[in-house]
């Protein structure tokens, strides 16, 4: 029953992502973008990762595509004006071909089931998704945490900067 | 029913299926009904009748509406792009209605032994002797409402009109910065409750006192930010008549207006339903009447203050709307939030 709706969720996930680099059209390629994401959405659901399921529609599909969307919108991309060069197409198989052998590559020498950590599905229904993450963030990765938020602000204050010369 | 599916009974795939039927016929009437009640009780406030000829005071117009709708030509713009044209009212429409799926409406009932909790999303588990919901209920509702701005953007985008683009290009602006304070508003609730599941929320406010009295400031910002996302006057800047004719769905007509119309008022009800839930104690109140009358009673008191905002205050400027939210609404809620921390930790 898992497989199966896994083995949907994965057809839609892929047919979605040949779409968003075959479309003609932008705003197309980034519809099929979201759906991709609404797929990952699903697969963390599957996992038991409830709060990652609903910080991806939040935050990817739901304020970095619109971001995308809008400027698509507001530049009028209709259709794609410049063509694919054959160098584009060489490029690109290249860059699949390696990242193929990579992939294949990590498979074969590493082993997929991994060590056990200390989070057991039990202690994670007990205690709570949600609660588990805020944890890890607030004690083990609190440098990290704070770094990233430092480098948010930065980013914040440069984009103010940018957009408002004279204040 | 000895069946078992995926660990679980029958009885409780049954039960999913029927109060997913009920709750979507029931969000579907009061949607019907709302937008006669909006006709009615405005028009009273101005002191005009509304409609009073289809039926006993007008009360066959929702369905007489609907009818004419239905049998509107369909007109697609010759220049628009067809596919998102198509699916833009379907994007408005979906998240408007699915956001009921983790909001409880009731107390656990119990059928033939089987103990069914008033939440779509949502089992009794008899091992633990608890019912168990999506512990991320509220983070699931602010995705649905990221998600809603799609519907407006792509229609506005699609049907190659300046006034549709403006429309939705505005539309989609607000729902941005009102999202963003809406969920820093009720990060505050989560500081109380110190959970993200709306039956904890709820059982919360059944022990102590409602959030809203708790956290009055956070309630008031959470409503008025609503208002501003789901685009209800007095922010319904995106389809302003005087500037835009009717913004993102001027071009659209028949069955694809009727949507984009249903998806606002399921929108209202969904965040009278959130707003119901996580601040009025939700479905809990004195025992004379069962809880999901009290919540109905609730959600309904909220839907008619909307009405009673739109028929009150006038449109705001753009520029003022975009004030009001960055300036005013975000730090507000960011200062709530710390001193919910000082008042939480001291």
């Amino acid at each position: 029953m898992e497989t199966f709706f896994f083995m949907i969720v994965a057809a839609v996930a892929i047919l979605a992502s040949i779409l968003v680099i075959t479309c003609k059209n932008p705003i197309n390629s980034a519809l099929s973008l979201i759906l991709t994401f609404f797929c990952l959405a699903t697969f963390y659901v599957m996992l038991d990762a409830p709060f990652m399921a609903a910080i991806q529609v939040i935050v990817y599909a739901g304020a970095i595509m619109v971001l995308i969307v809008f400027v698509i919108m507001l530049l009028n991309l209709r259709t794609e004006t410049g063509r694919r060069t054959k160098h584009t197409v060489l490029i690109g198989s290249l860059v699949g071909i390696f990242s193929l052998i990579q992939l294949v590559y990590i498979f074969k020498h590493s082993s997929l089931t991994g060590s056990k950590g200390v989070l057991t599905p039990e202690l994670i229904h007990k205690v709570g998704n949600t609660e588990i993450i805020g944890k890890a963030l607030y004690t083990d990765f609190l440098l990290p945490f704070e770094l990233t938020s430092i480098l948010l602000l930065v980013a914040i204050i440069g984009a103010v900067i940018l957009t408002k010369k004279k204040i | 029913m000895g069946y078992e599916i995926l660990g679980l009974p029958m009885a409780y795939y049954i039960a999913m299926v029927l109060k997913v039927l009920v709750v979507f016929v029931f969000v579907l009437l009061t949607v019907a009904y709302a937008t006669y009640a909006e006709r009615k009780i405005i028009g009273h406030m101005q002191v005009r009748l509304g409609p009073m000829r289809t039926g006993w005071h007008g009360l066959l117009q929702p369905i007489a509406d609907g009818v004419k709708l239905f049998f509107k030509e369909e007109i697609i713009p010759s220049q628009a792009d067809k596919f998102a044209f198509l699916i833009a009212p379907l994007i408005a429409l979906v998240p408007a209605f699915i956001g009921f799926a983790v909001i409880p409406f009731g107390e656990t009932i119990e059928v033939g032994g089987y103990k069914i909790p008033l939440q779509i999303a949502a089992y009794y588990d008899t091992a633990a002797g608890k019912v168990v919901d999506v512990n991320v209920g509220v983070l699931y509702i602010l995705a649905l409402a990221s998600v809603g701005v799609y519907g407006i953007v792509l229609a506005g985008w699609a049907s190659n009109s300046k006034y549709s683009l403006l429309g939705g290009l505005r539309s989609s602006a607000q729902m941005i910065s009102y999202e963003l304070a809406a969920g820093l508003a009720i990060v505050s609730v989560f500081m109380l409750s110190e959970s993200l599941s709306l039956q904890k929320i709820v059982a919360d406010q059944a022990n102590g006192a409602w959030y809203a009295f708790k956290q009055p400031v956070a309630f008031i910002l959470f409503f008025i930010c609503s208002l501003a996302e789901i685009n209800r006057t007095p922010f319904d800047l995106p389809e302003a008549e005087t500037e835009l004719v009717s913004g993102f769905c001027t071009e659209y007509s028949s069955m694809k207006y009727a949507m984009f119309f249903m998806a606002e008022y399921a929108n209202m009800v969904t965040v009278c339903a959130v707003t119901t839930t996580l601040f009025l104690g939700g479905w809990h109140g004195p025992g004379f009447l069962p809880g999901w009358v009290w919540f109905i009673a609730k959600v309904y008191f909220l839907i008619f203050t909307c009405m009673w905002i739109r028929a009150t205050y006038p449109r705001y400027r753009y520029d003022q709307l975009m004030r009001l939210g960055w300036k005013v609404f975000l730090p507000l809620t960011l200062l709530n939030i710390v001193a919910t921390g000082l008042f939480a930790s001291f």
